[in-house]
């Protein structure tokens, strides 16, 4: 059964599914109500190579979701977005984030969502953010370029404010990548991409970059990173003129949507036993948490994005931004659960791709 | 004695074969580590040969180890069913190419 078969057009709030609780997911993954065999505990696997309970090595990057609201229904969204889901970080949040990115020393803004773009203060946040001089992030789903004519400019705004750009392109292939992003979504990706090369994005010599993110069109893990990197560059080049930096190769993590996916396809039990399998110590010590702090839309602090999506926030006494002790963040327990299995399969996995 | 010849849960026990021959089995996995590695051939064409061959050797284990790792390389539905069809293709030559012992015996057998 493949992705598209079950494609739906609304978030699973938007659809009162039993999913869009994240005690049902954590009891999907923590407990034995779908798989009956005791398969490994990700703690353990840790505590065998000495490193639980998980620290973070320094607080690099400061990843903001700037809300649920997204433009694409994509059949493995983790963050279960939507154009249907109306939650978006207000201007008095992201003030409190300015504040708290001047006054310590992250090196990293990483924007994302849903479709950051899309909030109302996107770019008042961008204008101020980029005064303070650290590598800025725009997580772009692509499409929202095209979505609208007051975001044709993007490409030239992310330009002006010297913004790297992360985008998602699950494959070069429209039947794939639409499958897992909708109908019509890799056409419109692919004209953002030129659009996105014409004002210098991914052209060697501007120092503008482009990153495309790879992740898996079903229940499988990705395979090498830099091998799909070149097909990606050879194919995007030859069919599209298309050219870009790097690839990131990113495993989709069992939660929310994906992990509906897999639920109805009957792969859920497979893919755990896949991550589970292809644990890799190495990618373990390299995980993206133990050097991120991830915020979401209402201002609270989580290890990453994931544990943001399933509620689970930081071990610490400042789990809000109004309550930010850096210090203390920078020494917490990091909190874990068997999705993290999804960032330590095969080479790892991160916002950035590989890790080991 | 299970009830059907093939179980795929089997697939993962593999590298168990090392119990019973554990010299061999070794040898066998570590060469079979190195055919697959980046080579002359990318790791990518190795897979869809071992998808192509998987087919003429007719191994349910393999297709289903080699359609995964195909699609983890990131081939196309195209791409692999191209390859199918080359095991396809050569299965069938193969049968045919025998049409030619089989004219050459009707005319030696023929006024």
């Amino acid at each position: 059964m493949s992705i598209a078969v079950k494609e739906k057009k609304q978030s699973l709030q938007f659809r009162g599914d039993d999913l869009a609780n994240v005690k049902t997911q954590l009891k999907i993954l923590n407990g034995k109500e779908v798989i009956q065999k005791e398969l490994p505990r990700f703690q353990e696997k840790l505590k065998a190579i000495d490193i639980f309970p998980l620290k973070p090595t320094q607080v690099d990057i400061f990843q903001m979701n700037l809300g649920k609201m997204c433009n694409q229904v994509c059949a493995h969204c983790h963050v279960d977005a939507g154009p249907d889901r109306k939650e978006i970080m207000t201007k008095e949040t992201m003030q409190v984030c300015l504040d708290i990115l001047a006054q310590y020393d992250v090196s990293t803004i990483d924007m994302t969502g849903g479709a950051p773009e899309m909030n109302p203060n996107f770019r008042w946040f961008v204008e101020e953010a980029s005064k303070l001089g650290k590598k800025f992030i725009d997580r772009c789903n692509l499409t929202i370029i095209l979505a609208n004519p007051k975001y044709h400019d993007l490409p030239h705004f992310f330009k002006e404010h010297n913004i790297e750009v992360v985008s998602s392109l699950p494959h070069y292939s429209s039947k794939k990548t639409d499958s897992q992003r909708g109908d019509g979504v890799f056409d419109k990706s692919i004209k953002a991409l030129q659009m996105l090369n014409e004002v210098g994005y991914g052209i060697e010599g501007t120092g503008l970059p482009l990153n495309l993110v790879y992740n898996p069109s079903g229940a499988f893990l990705p395979g090498s990173q830099e091998t799909l990197e070149k097909q990606f560059k050879h194919k995007l080049r030859k069919d599209f003129g298309i050219e870009f930096n790097n690839l990131y190769a990113i495993t989709n993590i069992p939660i929310s949507r994906f992990l509906e996916y897999l639920l109805q396809s009957g792969n859920y039990e497979g893919y755990m036993e896949k991550l589970v399998d292809a644990y890799n110590p190495a990618a373990a010590q390299n995980v993206m948490c133990r050097n991120t702090l991830s915020i979401s839309w209402d201002g609270y602090i989580y290890d990453c994005d994931f544990n943001q999506m399933l509620d689970l926030k930081v071990n610490a006494k400042s789990k809000h931004i109004k309550d930010f002790d850096f210090d203390e963040l920078s020494n917490r327990d990091i909190v874990l659960g068997q999705h993290c299995f999804g960032c330590t399969a095969g080479a790892g996995s991160s916002c950035g791709g590989e890790v080991a | 004695m299970s009830k059907t010849y093939y179980n795929s849960e089997d697939l993962k026990k593999f590298g168990n074969i090392t119990e019973f021959q554990e010299e061999m089995g070794k040898k066998f996995f570590d060469y079979y580590g190195s055919v697959f590695e980046e080579g002359a051939l990318t790791a990518r064409e190795k897979s869809l040969i071992a998808l192509a061959v998987s087919h003429a050797i007719q191994c349910p284990y393999c297709i289903d180890a080699y359609s995964s790792d195909t699609m983890e390389k990131g081939c196309t539905e195209e791409e692999m069913m191209e390859a199918v069809h080359v095991a396809g293709a050569i299965r069938g030559g193969a049968s045919l190419v025998h049409g030619v012992q089989m004219m050459n015996k009707v005319k030696d057998l023929s006024m």
